[in-house]
């Protein structure tokens, strides 16, 4: 009886060997498509459960913390100020999954980052709960706060940068959101929350202006062809075209000046002139005579058509466009046509002139910390180009500062010197008809810069077809640049 | 895998029974007791780590559940000591570490559903303190069938009568009415007496074993008799087919009566390993694996239970929410778990249903990882290789069958469970013997536990010590007598 005895304890062998083939079938080589099938919540509510990482703003102050909970997800992501920051956070949503530097950053939040792999291990063999990492903005949470006010009521974003570093001091959208509506455990609350904010002809709070969304710069863009000019041996008193209408080669279509106004003697001005009163002919022409090619470079040189740009959301891309006809490139040479920056974009040219030419990457993640708020590593600043050199970007700055002297609107700061360039951008199908965008970008002080921002009002907010970017936005980036100096 | 298998090739039955008269082997308890440390050891540090990781502090609890193991620790220890001093000294511990990794689970799952409300309305009541209760009913059997059953031979004289008693345990659940046997789960096996209920199947799965093998050693010869010879096998005569188309006939009804397939296939394969070994001939096993596909087919065809189930094994995406939603939440916990495990409290056993009953392997997968599920099917296999080898050194055909069919029931009852929950075989919703959650399936196993070192005891313990002959004094050292001679 003992050989079919042996031969039962093979077979039992046999099976155990299944078992443990199939086994290591399910747990290591099909473990990983198991682990993040959509069906399976594992992973979801783990990350739910656990103590996410911190934002907090560059003096400390924190924007996003956590809650201990009695629930089933032990922590509630709690917002200070939650709508002000909503564009710089983004939100956290046990539905509705991440979004903004909550999903860029996620895994460092949630503790699942590489950079956290040392105090994983320590946590593994303590037992002790795994902790997300935290960050540590650039973001001034006064001026945040701030610009996020002046902004109130209209739709549109400002951006604050600091020109020699590109740290972002402030990054607003607005209309916001309320980012802990989103990250409630209230499932109900949730999903309402959730139904307002992106329904399709509701005004798109979630949309992070700042970087998401493209606008036509308008006259801001001039700056860029004056940049162009100045590098082809230009300077502020050379003659540019002065008529106050021009008609576009080739067609009977005109591009006329801002209420049709001529500038210097009507047929020529200087191009400090033709930049301080926005003289539309002027770059028209000038834009035609520097060519497509070196304005696309210029434009490159300043940012545009930079598709990997993170900041560490991803910005989306400013575009010259084709400028495949002369048509085009006069309009282009305006900033209409098919010329969209962000409003990121047009801070980050701002801060470029400010800072000598030299354009420095713009991001507002300072510090990525350990639970512990221990320092895991900063951001270094990081020149991306040199669009201009030095002398010129001087040159230009003082064309600025004379455009600021030409601006109206209210809100002019005494006893600071602000170099700005405006822009009312029209945009649709037809003109008339829908409200202009306003621009506003600018850098102070303007021997020593500190902030650089630019401010766009969509739609001129509610100034309507008046609207200029004069009167509507510079008041804003004014106040802002005034809170920002003022508070130093 | 470090099993003791090899050993048990190279050493047969001399190696147990080699010892001199007169010179008593070593009874090898205090290797026992020293495993049975190491057991209490592991489980302790599970249980503490699991409360740390659900409840981040400790809590008296476990105090309580620590304390209970151990007792009943001690008193198996102490009851093997006293009634079966030869027992094996490694059974004993791996039933341990596989009851304490139980109890460990089922508190760990009790923690997660804590609060939880059922579907039915009631609040979720925690099972590790029944289990606990159990675990000590368990011990109290089998201390008696220690205690009482002094010889494991003495069994075969009452075949017959366990062939009736399992026969009917077997079938009662199927056949009686369901205010007494409800259909819970879709499986008709339970008894249920207000507040508690039994699985009277797991008791007549070790009724049955001690019959069929009484039966097949006083009647080996009838089934060793030549029949025809097809193919090479010697296939039994027709007549001598009975008892296994007795057998199959119960499996199928099994599967009929009671929707439990898993007690149906794993019924059949034991009687089927034991009529091979009684008569150490294959045809048996071809033939019975045939009447098993064929039974199979059959019932696939017929019944809507068996297609659910092959078809959720086939494709379990197919309904990912509902019936499917079962055996992928074991799938997504293994595989999360992946090599290493989420670790003790880490895992999310509350998404898997049946977590501490069927499903308690998917969890320790979860948790533990591959490498926790590994070290439980190889305690599986080193306690079933064990019981084996104790089959193979013990001297008496009943004793070698019967220890053979208990330990391959041990091992192809997890080979049904655990192949199920990682989708090797169709899920069949069957008890992992001493972790799962379930009285009937504690008191059984430990009885079967009983009867292994009771037939290890034997074939290790030596033979009734002969009485010490007088002492003679050499033959030269005699004093010369004088005898008269006979006339």
């Amino acid at each position: 009886m003992n050989t079919p005895l042996r031969r039962v304890g093979l077979a039992m062998m046999v099976m155990m060997l299944l078992l443990l083939g199939n086994a290591t079938y399910v747990q290591v080589i099909k473990a990983d498509d198991y682990r993040k099938n959509p069906l399976n919540r594992r992973v979801l509510l783990d990350q739910y459960s656990r103590e996410r990482g911190q934002i907090i703003a560059a003096d400390g102050t924190p924007i996003a913390t956590v809650e201990k909970t009695t629930d089933r997800l032990r922590y509630l992501r709690k917002y200070a100020n939650g709508p002000a920051f909503a564009p710089v956070t983004g939100f956290f949503s046990t539905t509705y999954g991440t979004f903004g530097l909550e999903r860029v950053e996620d895994d460092l939040l949630n503790g699942s980052d590489d950079r956290l792999f040392a105090r994983r291990v320590s946590d593994l063999i303590t037992g002790r709960d795994p902790k997300g990492g935290s960050l540590q903005l650039t973001i001034d949470a006064a001026l945040q706060q701030v610009a996020y006010e002046k902004l109130q009521g209209v739709t549109g974003s400002v951006v604050a940068i600091r020109p020699q570093t590109g740290e972002i001091l402030a990054m607003v959208s607005t209309p916001s959101y309320d980012p802990n509506l989103l990250a409630s455990h209230d499932v109900e609350e949730q999903e309402k929350a959730w139904l307002e904010y992106t329904a399709e002809d509701g005004p798109q709070p979630t949309r992070n202006r700042s970087v998401a969304e493209i606008y036509p710069p308008g006259s801001t863009f001039k700056l860029i062809v004056a940049a162009a000019a100045l590098e082809e041996g230009a300077n502020k008193d050379t003659q540019v075209d002065g008529r106050p209408v021009i008609t576009l080669p080739g067609t009977t279509q005109t591009l006329p000046n801002f209420n049709d106004t001529t500038c210097g003697n009507g047929v020529t001005a200087t191009l400090q002139e033709a930049l301080a009163k926005s003289c539309n002919t002027a770059f028209a022409v000038l834009a035609d005579q520097l060519g497509p090619e070196k304005l696309r470079k210029k434009a490159r040189e300043f940012g545009f058509d930079d598709s990997e740009l993170t900041i560490p959301l991803s910005v989306a891309t400013s575009t010259m466009g084709p400028m495949a006809d002369k048509p085009s490139v006069y309009q282009s040479g305006i900033g209409q046509r098919d010329v969209r920056v962000t409003p990121l974009q047009n801070a980050m040219m701002a801060a470029t002139i400010a800072n000598g030419g030299a354009r420095m990457k713009p991001h507002f993640v300072q510090k990525i910390l350990a639970p512990d708020l221990s320092v895991i590593s900063e951001t270094k600043p990081d020149e991306l180009d040199e669009a201009m050199a030095p002398d010129e970007a001087a040159l230009l700055r003082d064309m600025m500062v004379e455009s600021e002297k030409n601006t109206g609107g209210t809100g002019k700061l005494s006893g600071v010197t602000i170099a700005s360039k405006t822009g009312t951008a029209e945009h649709g199908a037809n003109v008339r008809e829908n409200n202009p965008h306003a621009w506003y970008v600018a850098f102070a002080p303007a021997e020593k810069p500190e902030i650089a921002i630019a401010v766009i009002v969509e739609n001129g907010g509610q100034q309507g077809l008046s609207a200029t970017g004069g009167r509507v936005a510079a008041p804003i980036g004014r106040a802002v640049i005034g809170a920002y100096l003022g508070s130093r | 895998m470090g099993s003791p298998v090899p050993g048990a090739e190279g050493t047969p039955l001399s190696a147990a029974s080699s010892t001199s008269p007169g010179l008593k082997p070593p009874t090898r308890r205090s290797s026992e007791l020293f495993l049975l440390a190491f057991a209490a050891g592991l489980v302790t540090i599970a249980l503490i780590l699991v409360e740390a990781n659900q409840e981040q502090e400790l809590t008296m609890r476990i105090v309580w559940l620590g304390l209970a193991y151990l007792g009943v620790l001690t008193v198996a220890h102490l009851a093997v000591r006293k009634w079966a001093p030869y027992a094996d000294p490694v059974i004993l511990p791996c039933v341990a570490l596989l009851n304490g990794l139980g109890l460990v689970m089922i508190h760990r799952i009790d923690l997660a559903k804590e609060g939880d409300t059922l579907p039915g309305g009631g609040v979720w009541s925690p099972a590790a303190p029944k289990q606990v209760l159990w675990t000590a009913i368990a011990l109290v059997l089998f201390c008696i069938v220690l205690a009482v059953l002094s010889d494991h031979r003495t069994l075969a004289r009452y075949g017959y009568t366990f062939g009736f008693l399992g026969l009917v345990a077997l079938v009662l659940p199927g056949v009686l009415p369901s205010f007494i046997a409800p259909e819970i789960n879709g499986a008709k096996i339970w008894l249920s007496f207000g507040a508690f209920s039994i699985q009277p199947g797991e008791f007549a799965k070790i009724l049955l074993m001690v019959f069929f093998a009484a039966f097949l050693v006083s009647k080996r010869e009838l089934f060793t008799a030549a029949g025809r010879r097809v193919l090479g096998l010697d296939l039994p005569r027709a007549r001598d087919l009975g008892p296994l188309v007795a057998a199959w006939a119960v499996g199928v009804s099994i599967m009929v009566l009671q929707k439990d397939l898993g007690s149906s296939l794993l019924f059949f394969g034991i009687v089927l390993v034991l009529l091979y070994v009684a008569t150490e001939r294959a045809a048996w096993v071809v033939l019975g694996v045939g009447m098993f596909c064929v039974g199979a087919v059959v019932a696939w065809r017929l019944f809507g239970h068996v297609q659910i189930r092959v078809q959720n094994w086939l494709d379990p995406f197919a309904d990912p929410s509902g019936k499917g939603y079962q055996i992928l939440q074991s799938l997504f916990g293994l595989g999360t778990g992946n090599i290493f495990g989420a670790g003790l409290g880490g895992g999310r056993p509350d998404e898997i249903p049946e977590a501490n009953t069927d499903f308690i392997t998917a969890v320790i997968g979860e948790e533990l990882g591959f490498v926790g599920l590994s070290a439980v099917l190889v305690l599986y296999t080193v306690l079933a290789l064990r019981g084996m080898r104790n089959s193979l050194a013990v001297r008496d055909t009943f004793g070698k069958l019967l220890g053979g069919g208990l330990s391959f029931a041990v091992a192809f009852q997890i080979f049904i469970v655990v192949g199920g929950v990682t989708k090797l075989i169709p899920m069949t919703g069957i008890t992992a013997p001493f972790l799962s959650y379930g009285g009937s399936s504690l008191l059984a196993n430990y009885m079967l536990v009983a009867l292994l070192l009771r037939i290890s005891d034997a074939a290790r313990a030596p033979k009734s010590t002969p009485k010490p002959r007088p002492q003679q004094p050499a033959i030269a050292d005699q004093f010369t007598v004088m005898v008269e001679r006979p006339k």
